[in-house]
């Protein structure tokens, strides 16, 4: 699956490896999203949750190894499955987790919740409850980049699911014309809400990019470094003005399409236990955790102590969010427009 | 100084880009600009500001929000207001939503350019009014200008705000003539205007609709009625105490919408009348309006379903009828 050697643009600089203090970096990034998600498992299960949430886990190595490579004045669009790209992009865990418990003390003030967050400081354009949105919002922002002209990139986060949307080809077509600053990143994690990807998608995905001659890589979406080798490259060719690229990181969703989706289902299926517990067996923290310890990059109690402050940091999450204040119903009103203005 | 209606758009549009260096233009061939109101620009501030782009609404819209997001000012002109319909994810679901659902991080200085309405040909596809589903979603200005003055000082307005705004061009008054004041002329939003004064019945009319309103006031006068025409300007905001404040001296109201019957400009207006407005009534609202069918291509067949002169004076006069005849 990892094939992005294969058909890399010639103007792609040599690939680099992480270095120590970045894999280790990379690795407590992920297991934040992976822990912050078990709990609003846990949590949604446990009838605390208003909303519904739909969760990474078994994806953040995609999320985590392409926000590597940005910064916060660089931007992301992102999807209904959105909380790793928060975090990743650099979003505060507090005003996420007080956003998803509906406090004032969200990000979003309570507004948006689970799948809205979005944090403007940090370049994150938004999480997105509509599957294909974010690729035009994604591409205007990478032309607001060009127009700047100071190195900026945007990247646009969507699905299997929004690849079949027809504003991918719409967006593929802007972006390569323009010459964006653009990096599409399409999580292939196999299913379309509660249909596997096979039977509603034609061909391959990546084809569809390669056929605007646009640089596309295909990689194993459960290998970080993989992911943060061939979003370099990408992100390198963006802010350099070499236009956009198109990655298609190859995944899996370990949980449901939402948490709950059993009610719905109501007894219904649409995969086999076998095939999660395959996926489990790749698990891309697990897997970085392996590697470097196997290669002495860290040792039991490096990752101990990460494991430790992660918990932590989630733990402190919730309490502050349990600790907020009920969200202000009156913004609703005062937050469609800017008052006093045209 | 006297221009036409496309011509005080397009003067709009060059103040501001000259004001301002983050108002970017784009849209289906604005570069030739084969409506008229955009010429020249293109010549003037070249590609990165003003460019032609492929066919592609659900991404013209879209990208709107994202390069409004990234800090600038966007126009977006889309040709017909139909095409809305195509570019319809980004405006229902992202800029009408967005400021709301980041708890008002996000400002969205978009205007989106459009003409509307029938009256010459273009059939079905090419002759909505498309306004009163933008009326519904609740985050987006809703600009619907019937003179030159108007179009440019709303516009500017639009162009300077800091909400997306639609500003709706009356299709086939783009030629009209009309006087523009002097110097940086800019028209609050949200504030009617009364383009006839009258005592006997209150006719609103929308846009497009004002010329053949102020036609139906001149027959209306040599019968001896009085109507007041008043043209609300904007849409979304919208002026209720122009309007109730008419109705309370004439105790009759018309209102004159383009867009279809069923949930349109009209029906909201007719509504807030009977809420706010009803004991100044002294006989019902009445709606003149396209009735709920597709525009026909025809030119016999489109004048009978778009409202006219002479359907806005039959409805003022039946209404005065109660007044002169005692039932």
């Amino acid at each position: 699956m990892t094939t992005e050697t294969e058909d890399r643009a010639p103007n792609a600089r040599e690939v680099t490896e992480p270095s120590t203090e970045e894999l280790l970096s990379l690795y407590e990034r992920m297991l934040l999203v992976r822990r912050t998600e078990e709990r609003l498992r846990d949590d949604s299960a446990a009838g605390r949750l208003p909303g519904a949430v739909h969760l990474y886990i078994g994806e953040e190595a995609v999320a985590v190894g392409v926000c590597a490579h940005l910064s916060d004045r660089d931007y992301a669009t992102s999807t209904h499955r959105g909380h790793g790209h928060f975090l990743a992009k650099g979003g505060d865990l507090n005003a996420m987790m007080a956003e998803i418990w509906a406090k004032d003390e969200g990000i979003c003030r309570g507004m948006g919740g689970s799948m809205h967050v979005a944090d403007l400081s940090k370049g994150i354009l938004g999480a997105n409850g509509i599957v294909g949105a974010g690729l035009a919002i994604a591409t205007g922002a990478a032309f607001g980049a060009k127009l700047d002209g100071d190195g900026k990139v945007s990247v646009c986060f969507f699905g299997d699911g929004a690849a079949n949307q027809g504003v991918l080809m719409e967006n593929l077509n802007v972006s390569t014309l323009w010459g964006l600053p653009l990096v599409f990143v399409c999580e292939n994690n196999t299913f379309s809400e509660f249909t596997p990807s096979r039977e509603v998608t034609a061909g391959s995905i990546a084809d569809r990019a390669r056929a605007f001659s646009m640089p596309t890589v295909e990689v194993d979406g459960n290998d970080v470094v993989a992911v943060w080798r061939a979003a370099g490259e990408a992100v390198d060719r963006a802010r350099s003005g070499g236009g956009p690229s198109f990655l298609e990181a190859h995944t899996y969703r370990i949980q449901g399409h939402f948490e709950a989706e059993a009610f719905v289902l109501s007894g219904g299926r649409y995969r086999e236990d076998g095939e999660i517990a395959a996926w489990r067996e790749k698990d891309p923290i697990a897997r970085l955790g392996a590697k470097l310890l196997s290669t002495g990059v860290a040792g039991d109690e490096v990752l101990a102590d990460i494991e430790a402050r992660v918990a932590g940091r989630v733990e402190d999450a919730v309490r502050f969010a349990e600790a907020g204040s009920p969200a202000d119903p009156e913004l609703a009103e005062a937050l469609m427009f800017v008052r006093g203005e045209a | 100084m006297e221009r036409r209606l496309i011509q005080a758009v397009g003067d709009a549009l060059a103040e501001e880009m000259r004001r301002d260096p983050k108002v970017i233009v784009y849209g289906e061939d604005v570069e030739l600009s084969i409506t008229g109101d955009m010429r020249g620009l293109h010549e003037t501030f070249g590609h990165d500001r003003v460019r032609n782009t492929p066919i592609c609404e659900a991404t013209l819209t879209g990208m709107a929000v994202g390069l409004a997001s990234a800090g600038y000012r966007v126009v977006v002109h889309m040709m017909f207001s139909n095409f809305f319909y195509t570019g319809m994810d980004a405006i229902g679901n992202q800029m009408s939503k967005l400021r709301l659902m980041t708890g008002g991080q996000v400002e969205l200085p978009i205007t989106i350019i459009a003409g509307y309405g029938g009256g010459a040909a273009n059939a079905a596809q090419h002759s909505d009014s498309a306004y009163p589903m933008l009326m519904n979603l609740g985050g987006i200005n809703v600009l619907t200008p019937s003179t030159s003055a108007d179009a440019k000082g709303l516009l500017k307005t639009a162009i300077r705000g800091r909400n997306p705004s639609f500003f709706l061009e009356p299709s086939g008054r783009g030629g009209d003539l009309g006087e523009i004041p002097d110097g940086d002329h800019l028209v609050p939003l949200g504030v009617a205007a009364i383009r006839r004064v009258g005592a006997d019945a209150t006719v609103v009319a929308i846009g497009r609709m004002v010329k053949p309103a102020l036609s139906a006031a001149e027959s209306l006068a040599e019968q001896g009625v009085s109507a007041e025409v008043i043209d609300p300007r904007t849409l979304v905001p919208f002026d209720d105490a122009a309007v109730l404040a008419s109705v309370e001296k004439t105790g009759h109201l018309v209102v004159v919408d383009e867009a279809r019957e069923c949930c349109g400009a009209a029906s909201q207006i007719a509504a807030v009348v009977a809420e706010k407005g009803f004991s100044s009534l002294k006989g019902p609202v009445r709606r003149v309006t396209t009735p709920n069918v597709a525009i026909p291509y025809a030119p016999n067949a489109e004048a009978r379903v778009l409202p006219d002169a002479e359907r806005i004076t039959a409805a003022v006069l039946a209404l005065v009828g109660h007044d002169r005849v005692p039932a």
